[in-house]
């Protein structure tokens, strides 16, 4: 990526594990760039709801929100969630979807309908879109809630970065006594 | 020096620590409660968990005065429960140095108004600082507790959730410790009583000069001369960085002192350049002082008082930039947060709507009872008002009107300020049902401790206040503690409480499933053969449970098998896996 900022936009159902990738992200990129931002709303200790992390690095960044159509990559945990946040991606940007749907309240309550066909409207839409089925990776490496770090190993081939940069950003973020499940999860995404 | 990725929240206590702070007293809220779990974790510090914002304030304020640099944080509603002691000590000053945060939340994330709490130091007299990132909450924090002791004043660190939520490296520093100025006993100081308060407030006035000198000459308001002189933007705290992005070329006049003004150092920016505009979120606060002194300025003409400013908004305002985007996200279902699968206040909630009953609520994880499907709250106005409300609405109807009402609050709530309700039901005769929702925790703002939950925010144990012997002695004859996951127990006790013509309180006992996992059960599941497909399962909202092909299906990766939705299916088609042979 030649910009001077990248931009990723990591979104997800509260609960999913959104946090421990933006950190181990986060990790990654104080060793590529001088400067990072990560930006998160929380606050709410429900789970359920829709969350959205930020994360941008470069040489110089001021604000630590990305604006609407400039986010390089969206990462995204839950496929209705992708289709949400489309509109931050920029014209040539990549969306990484766990192809995966949880239903929100409004559609499990019956008032609303889920969408059909979200990854092929991605397609539609996004210049590249890489679905994963990041939860069978994830109880391939031995725990099913390891979908985050699945993920961000397919993050981690789009935004470059070498194997042992990668590697100590995990050992940094990632308690110790979840790496090794961690680490293998984290390979598999990144092989994809 | 080492350099740290920090939320601004983090960078406050660590600056905190680093300055030699003692005490840190706080009650939580959303986005400033990690400032306190962050401070607690300095041994050098002690921090706790007030009742509520006013203790807090006070709290500090008594350490203050017994010589310590002291903290007190809150989220900017806060700061109107603490409001009293904050126009008080503004009059008498401090001892060690005092800083009070105030964190915003325009946008409303989590909060049920947007108040800019800039006006809070113009109204109580003290001064204001503003942080733009995480590197500048530390310093400012330092800062603010060396201009409280040489202008003898307290201190608002204004945040925003944009500040306190976002992470940029933070150089670290080591902790300067302060050795304690002496306790001298001073009453025409410490006693505001009018005698000695129209001294102070001459005082007052005084040190508001001083200060207004100051913020002419201090670093933290500072002019960047841009390769464009025409355009002079002033800007404060998250807006500053949102300037630069968009406008990297003009001039901008930074502001990390919002109050007092630095009037001839925005003067002279003024006379710089052609035109002035002020961007800042919520209140014209800038603008309307700029435009006292006679400047012409613009601001809020462009910029909306209502939510968030964005580089985007400035781009578009400023220099007239529509944005590009891919469009196909508007018009999907919304992914509102929900009360969690496993939730104790789940089975009270549904029993209030299926008794149809008035709920007048209050603030916590229940306020979520009040969309689709539980729809169970009527009212909400702020922290403790449920029961004062609900006494003032028997007050107007009769007391008819309470035999089908009921006030509902969670056990934070109810010790932040519910019992002063409480106290006024009994003495000033309404026959009110309060409901408390003991899941013994503060939940909403993360899980804090409070004084019923038997622990320091240390994590050291403490005495727990026993709320059925409280209510009692507040007056109240009728209590029950109920288990709200027993529906038939919990409906009863609620039919029966309100039915009776004297003040009443249900204590709902079991504590919030994120503190109790060794609580959480195998998933049920739904025996598909006894579905009869009557949605009364999905009308207890919980995210486990959905409609799948004409009937009731259960995730098992969300379910935690509390059995709320097992007790209100007609047919007994939800089950334990053991029963159904799985
Ligand atoms: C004056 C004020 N302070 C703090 C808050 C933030 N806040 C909202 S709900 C809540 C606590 C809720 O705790 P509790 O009543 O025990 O309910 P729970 O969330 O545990 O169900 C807090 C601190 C607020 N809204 N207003
Ligand atoms: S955090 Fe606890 S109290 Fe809040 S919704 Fe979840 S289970 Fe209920
Ligand atoms: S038992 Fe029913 S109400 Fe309880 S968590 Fe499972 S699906 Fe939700």
């Amino acid at each position: 990526m030649t910009k001077q900022v990248t931009n990723v936009l990591i979104v997800g159902v509260g609960g999913q594990g959104t946090i421990l990738a933006s950190r181990i992200l986060a990790a990654a990129a104080q060793r590529m760039a001088a400067e990072v931002k990560v930006s998160e709303i929380h606050g709410m200790a429900q789970r359920g709801g829709s969350v959205v992390t930020q994360v941008r690095f470069g040489e110089k960044v001021y604000s630590p929100i990305i604006q609407p159509g400039e986010a390089d990559v969206i990462l995204a945990f839950e496929k209705l969630e992708a289709l949400r946040w489309i509109d931050y991606l920029t014209q040539d940007g990549a969306v990484i979807v766990n192809d995966q749907s949880l239903d929100p309240m409004p559609v499990s309550a019956g008032a609303a309908a889920y969408p059909e066909g979200i990854i092929q409207g991605l397609q539609a839409k996004a210049k590249k879109v890489v679905s994963v089925d990041a939860l069978s990776l994830a109880q391939a490496a031995g725990n099913a809630k390891a979908v985050n770090v699945v993920l961000l190993g397919v993050l981690s081939q789009a935004l470059g970065g070498g194997d042992d940069l990668w590697q100590e950003a995990l050992a940094e973020a990632v308690p110790e006594k979840f790496l090794a499940v961690n680490k293998k999860a984290f390979a598999l995404g990144r092989r994809l | 020096m080492e350099k740290k990725l920090l939320t601004g929240n983090a960078a406050v206590a660590r600056g905190a620590w680093e300055a030699g702070v003692r005490v840190v007293s706080a009650y939580p809220g959303t986005p400033s409660t990690e400032i306190t779990e962050y401070a607690a974790t300095y041994d050098e510090i002690y921090a706790e968990w007030a009742p509520n914002e006013k203790v807090a304030v006070e709290s500090a304020i008594g350490a203050s005065i017994g010589g310590a640099r002291a903290l007190a944080a809150m989220k900017h509603v806060g700061l109107n429960v603490a409001a009293d002691p904050l126009f008080t000590v503004g009059y008498t000053g401090v001892n060690g140095g005092l800083v009070i945060v105030t964190a915003d939340d325009p946008g409303m994330h989590s909060s049920q108004n947007e108040q800019d709490n800039r006006l809070y130091g113009r109204a109580a007299k003290v001064p204001v600082l503003e942080p733009s990132d995480s590197q500048e909450a530390k310093d400012f924090t330092k800062l603010a507790f060396a201009i409280s002791e040489q202008f003898d004043t307290p201190v608002l660190l204004r945040l925003t959730t944009r500040i306190s939520h976002s992470q940029s490296l933070v150089e670290l520093g080591e902790r300067q410790e302060k050795e304690l100025a002496p306790y001298v006993k001073n009453a025409a100081k410490y006693v505001a009583m009018p005698a000695n308060a129209r001294k102070l407030h001459v005082t007052v006035e005084e040190r508001l000069k001083n200060l207004a000198a100051y913020s002419e000459t201090t670093e933290l308001n500072r002019v960047e001369w841009g390769k464009d002189r025409k355009l002079g933007i002033i800007a404060s705290g998250a807006v500053y960085q949102y300037v630069k992005e968009a406008l990297p070329d003009v001039s901008v006049l930074k502001i990390g002192m919002a109050f007092p003004l630095p009037k001839q150092l925005i003067t002279d920016f003024a006379a710089g350049v052609e035109k002035v505009i002020v961007i800042e979120e919520l209140e014209a606060f800038i603008e309307d002082t700029i435009k006292s002194w006679g400047i012409a300025v613009t601001g809020k003409a462009l910029f909306s008082p209502i939510g968030e400013i964005f580089t985007e908004t400035i781009k578009e305002k400023i220099l007239g930039e529509e944005t590009t985007m891919l469009s196909g996200g508007e018009n999907l279902p919304n992914r509102p947060p929900v009360l969690c699968p496993g939730c104790p206040h789940r089975g009270i909630f549904y029993v209030l709507h299926k008794l149809k009953l008035n709920v007048s609520g209050d603030i916590g994880c229940y306020t979520l009872a009040a969309v689709p499907p539980l729809n169970a709250m009527d009212t909400t106005i702020c922290m403790g008002a449920s029961i004062g409300v609900a006494h003032g609405m028997e007050k107007a109807r009769g007391k008819d009107f309470s035999r089908k009402t009921v006030a509902v609050l969670g056990d934070s709530t109810f010790l932040h300020s519910g019992i002063t309700g409480l106290i006024n039901t009994v003495y000033n005769g309404s026959t009110v049902t309060t409901i408390i929702l003991d899941n013994s925790i503060t939940a909403m703002t993360g899980h804090q401790q409070n004084p019923a939950t038997g622990k320091t925010a240390k994590g050291e144990s403490a005495p727990s206040v026993d709320l059925e012997a409280m209510v009692r002695a507040c007056g109240v004859k009728r209590v029950r503690v109920v288990d709200p996951f027993d529906l038939a127990a919990t409906e009863q006790a609620v039919r029966e409480e309100v039915a009776a013509t004297e003040p009443s309180v249900i204590i709902t006992k079991r504590p919030c499933i994120l503190i109790n996992r060794a609580a959480m059960k195998k998933p049920l599941v739904v025996e598909k053969e006894k579905c009869i497909n009557c949605g009364i399962c999905l009308g207890v909202g919980c995210p486990a449970i959905a409609r799948k092909d004409g009937k009731a299906k259960i995730d098992v990766a969300q379910c935690v098998g509390c059995g709320v939705c097992a007790s209100v299916c007609p047919k007994d088609a939800i089950v334990s896996r053991e029963k159904d042979g799985e």
